[in-house]
């Protein structure tokens, strides 16, 4: 039973990372109102939500069960409050921030209809400092760091975000503006 | 019990995104700039019962809350 939470809550902390870079790259692909991966402007929101919220559901495993590991020992306090933690304080702070960012935008996400859309979107920009602050939790905290699947895994996730950063920022990226000219010209 | 909702579309804030037209093709066309259009022309179009789910979702779909479903 303890190798079991121990295995769960290092397990869901990775599939999570995982969740939260294609969460990234799925907004970042469909801002400007395009249709990309075929599904549409709709399809790809909805994609980005649920990638969104399944991490949600895994860090809520991956920090429920490390409270209850007899190996972890996770406090409440260290769930909230960073860098308290006996065990490695810095990377496990940073994914305790990392949580607390995450339940802000996650509540104010969920209450899209009362905040408004520049509230929404404003939250929304701390996810740029949410996932690296995660990544580094993942990497620095995590007990797989050495293991070539973890490195492989995380560096895949880095390039993920690099790619989809760099093509949102490179001139490549045609805005709606120009979508319209095309759209109008007929091309 | 239902009477009939309607769409509205808030032009201060849509900005063309196209989303609402994705899911309601039946009712919203997309002018040349990418904004949605009534197709039957109404002002705010009536949403057929069967429509109403995807009239729900286009409302959630839309990235800035600009289309509205009013009585």
């Amino acid at each position: 039973m303890d190798e079991a939470l121990w295995a769960l809550g290092r397990g869901t902390g990775v599939v999570a990372l995982v969740c939260f870079t294609l969460t990234m790259v799925l907004g970042i692909m469909g801002c400007g109102g395009r249709n990309a991966l075929g599904v549409g402007r709709f399809g790809l929101n909805e994609l980005h939500r649920t990638a969104a919220l399944t991490g949600v559901g895994l860090i809520a495993v991956h920090v429920g069960s490390l409270m209850f590991d007899p190996y972890a020992q996770l406090s409440v306090v260290d769930a909230v409050v960073p860098f308290l933690g006996d065990y490695r304080p810095l990377w496990q702070g940073l994914g305790t921030l990392a949580v607390d960012l995450l339940l802000v935008v996650t509540v104010v996400s969920l209450l899209r209809d009362r905040v408004g859309p520049r509230v929404f979107r404003a939250v929304h920009l701390l996810t740029y400092l949410m996932w690296p602050v995660a990544l580094a939790h993942a990497v620095g905290n995590g007990t797989d760091n050495t293991s070539a699947w973890m490195i492989g895994l995380a560096a895949g996730c880095v390039l993920a975000v690099a790619l989809a950063v760099g093509w949102r920022l490179s001139p490549a990226f045609v805005g709606r503006g120009r979508v319209r000219v095309e759209r109008r010209l007929g091309t | 019990m239902s009477r009939g909702m309607r769409v509205h579309i808030d032009w201060t804030r849509c900005d063309g995104h196209g989303a609402c037209a994705e899911l309601l093709p039946e009712l919203l066309a997309t002018d040349e700039w990418g904004y949605p259009q009534s197709r039957s022309g109404e002002r705010d179009p009536l949403v057929p019962a069967e429509l109403e789910r995807y009239a729900h979702r286009a409302r959630n779909a839309c990235p800035l809350q600009a289309l509205r479903l009013v009585p």
